[in-house]
């Protein structure tokens, strides 16, 4: 089985996205879908007879959340004899990113949300093999290579491709690169590219209050000038 | 420079000599959010002011500021030398029932070529086909070759998005930039020098297509619908280093289509149009009639289809003076 990370903002287009892939790709796809506390992405899978599992983080942190999951995720990938297996997160908080070493990972973010854009979203699009732009039909073909040019500042390396979600234009060449995936029966002992945050204090156990008297563990402050 | 010379670069020269050669290495320091750093001395020196706490918390070491610095200039230099195309082939496969298309269709620079079919036959598909420099790989198993070779599969990832630029009527302007400072914008992301000229000749070809004429310093989100058109066909012809442009049903009103196409192969682009219009279809050297998702067939424009879009043009100019007279309130008279 062939293990995919994808992650991306918000509304970017990855569940459309997930399903072109689908679509252009020969073997069984499944989808391990990341979320806090909503999703309405299931029903989307279910109508295409794409196997999918949800699972919301809830009080917890998404990006522990999905570093104590993803394993289990693999094993239900492997039981339900998938091709390919793709988690889908919302780029978790934006300070982390689900990709590992080794796992193909792909960022999708979409060209209206601003040029600069791919320079602010930090480790997921950083850390990407991939980047996919979504919504490029509604663009300026220069505003296309401005904000290509902006993805390639944030990662020279990725590849950049242009995938328009409605009508899978660009899916194909997508497919190509999930071909590309290496195999795996395991994650134990990989590494994720980029560390999770470190979180233990009185908020992480459901502290509402606010005020210097209750904020217990580990913590860090802004130094206000005067 | 390749990004060991941008790593001997790094270790050896002070930073801020560094930063006059480079100066898109502001950016990288940009992106990193680094705290302001002794520019005396070369980077990895530098560096070692840095508070190792600060370095913690953004997940980085020292050593890769440095490699994440080298392959970045290595990145952001490399000069794209437009790639060009002597000739693009276009090898049919197979519609949606699987009959062949049998078709071999040559296509030159500056020349254009027009697709018509009914909507949902398979022109997108074409396009596609183009864009992805198909291999027999896509379901429609048709093969696209330039120069007469099949493009290596790496090359087919670093080509994409660069061989072909797209025009279409739904696409609009999201940066608030001015009509200039966008065009800036946009070379510098070409690496083209900012040559003020070529930005000048875009400009000034943008508004002699339009309708309605606009200044330099319009916000491009300001500019009627075919104002806009005529700002990304002039962008097209004279910015983006794109040898094919493919053109998706642009409508008529505030922009001269059939300059706009004359121009682009003017430039030397090979240009494709998928429309529904006469005057766009007739004006090509051929048309492409797509099918039950294949090519129908390759039809050369005759002399007296010529002929026919001469009048065709004769009558669309009396439409856009009548429309132009009644716009100033004058009679028709």
């Amino acid at each position: 089985m062939k293990l995919i990370t994808v992650a991306g903002p918000p509304s970017s287009g990855k569940t459309s996205v997930i399903l072109r892939l689908a679509e252009s790709l020969g073997g069984k796809l499944g989808v391990v879908k990341f979320d806090c506390l909503t999703s309405f992405d299931k029903a989307r899978y279910d109508a295409a007879n794409v196997p999918v599992q949800v699972g919301f983080s809830g009080k917890f942190c998404p990006d522990h959340f999905f570093v104590n999951n993803v394993e289990g995720g693999v094993l239900w990938g492997l039981r339900r004899d998938l091709d390919y297996l793709v988690t889908e997160s919302a780029g978790l908080c934006n300070r982390c990113s689900p990709h590992i070493s080794g796992v193909l990972s792909v960022c999708v973010i979409d060209c209206l949300s601003g040029v600069h854009t791919p320079r602010k979203i930090g480790p997921m699009l950083k850390f990407a093999d991939v980047v996919v732009v979504t919504k490029g039909d509604i663009v300026s073909q220069a505003e296309r290579e401005v904000f290509s040019w902006s993805v390639k500042q944030a990662n020279g390396d990725a590849k950049i491709l242009f995938v328009n979600g409605i009508t899978g234009q660009g899916a194909f060449m997508l497919g190509k690169v999930a071909e590309s995936a290496h195999t795996i029966t395991t994650l134990t002992d990989t590494r994720l590219r980029f560390t999770t945050p470190a979180a233990a204090c009185a908020y992480c156990t459901g502290e509402t209050r606010i005020g210097e008297g209750y904020q217990m563990g580990m913590m860090r402050h802004i130094e206000y000038d005067i | 420079m390749n990004n060991t010379d941008f790593y001997d670069l790094i270790y050896t020269v002070p930073l801020s000599e560094l930063r006059e050669r480079y100066p898109v290495a502001q950016d990288f320091f940009e992106n990193l959010n680094i705290p302001p750093l002794d520019e005396s001395q070369p980077l990895p020196d530098a560096l070692m002011d840095v508070d190792a706490q600060w370095l913690d918390e953004f997940g980085i070491t020292r050593q890769e500021i440095a490699d994440q610095l080298a392959s970045f200039l290595g990145t952001m230099t490399e000069s794209e030398p437009a790639r060009s195309i002597g000739c693009l082939t276009i090898i049919g496969g197979t519609d949606k029932n699987g009959a062949p298309e049998d078709i071999t269709l040559d296509i030159l620079p500056g020349s254009v070529v027009s697709i018509v079919g009914p909507t949902g036959s398979g022109k997108s598909r074409l396009l596609a086909d183009i864009e992805c420099l198909a291999q027999g790989d896509t379901p429609t198993a048709r093969r696209v070759l330039i120069d007469g070779a099949a493009v290596p599969e790496d090359e087919r990832f670093t080509l994409e998005g660069k061989l072909v630029a797209q025009l279409s009527q739904n696409m609009n302007f999201v940066m608030d930039l001015s009509v200039m400072e966008f065009l800036e914008m946009h070379a510098r992301s070409r690496s083209i020098e900012t040559d003020e000229t070529v930005l000048r000749e875009c400009f000034e070809c943008a508004n002699s297509l339009a309708g309605e004429s606009f200044g330099s310093d319009t916000k491009v989100t300001q500019l009627s619908g075919g104002q806009s058109r005529a700002l990304m066909i002039a962008d097209c012809a004279f910015i983006s280093q794109s040898p094919i442009v493919l053109i998706d049903e642009i409508e008529n009103a505030g922009v001269d289509r059939r300059a706009a196409v004359a121009i682009l192969a003017k430039r030397e682009k090979i240009v494709l149009i998928s429309t529904h219009d006469p005057l766009l279809a007739l004006g090509a050297d051929r048309r492409i009639v797509i099918k039950n998702g294949g090519i129908f067939r390759v039809i050369e424009t005759s002399p007296r289809e010529r002929e026919a879009a001469a009048e065709f043009e004769r009558i669309d100019r009396q439409l856009s003076d009548a429309r132009a007279k009644l716009r100033s309130g004058e009679r028709l008279e």
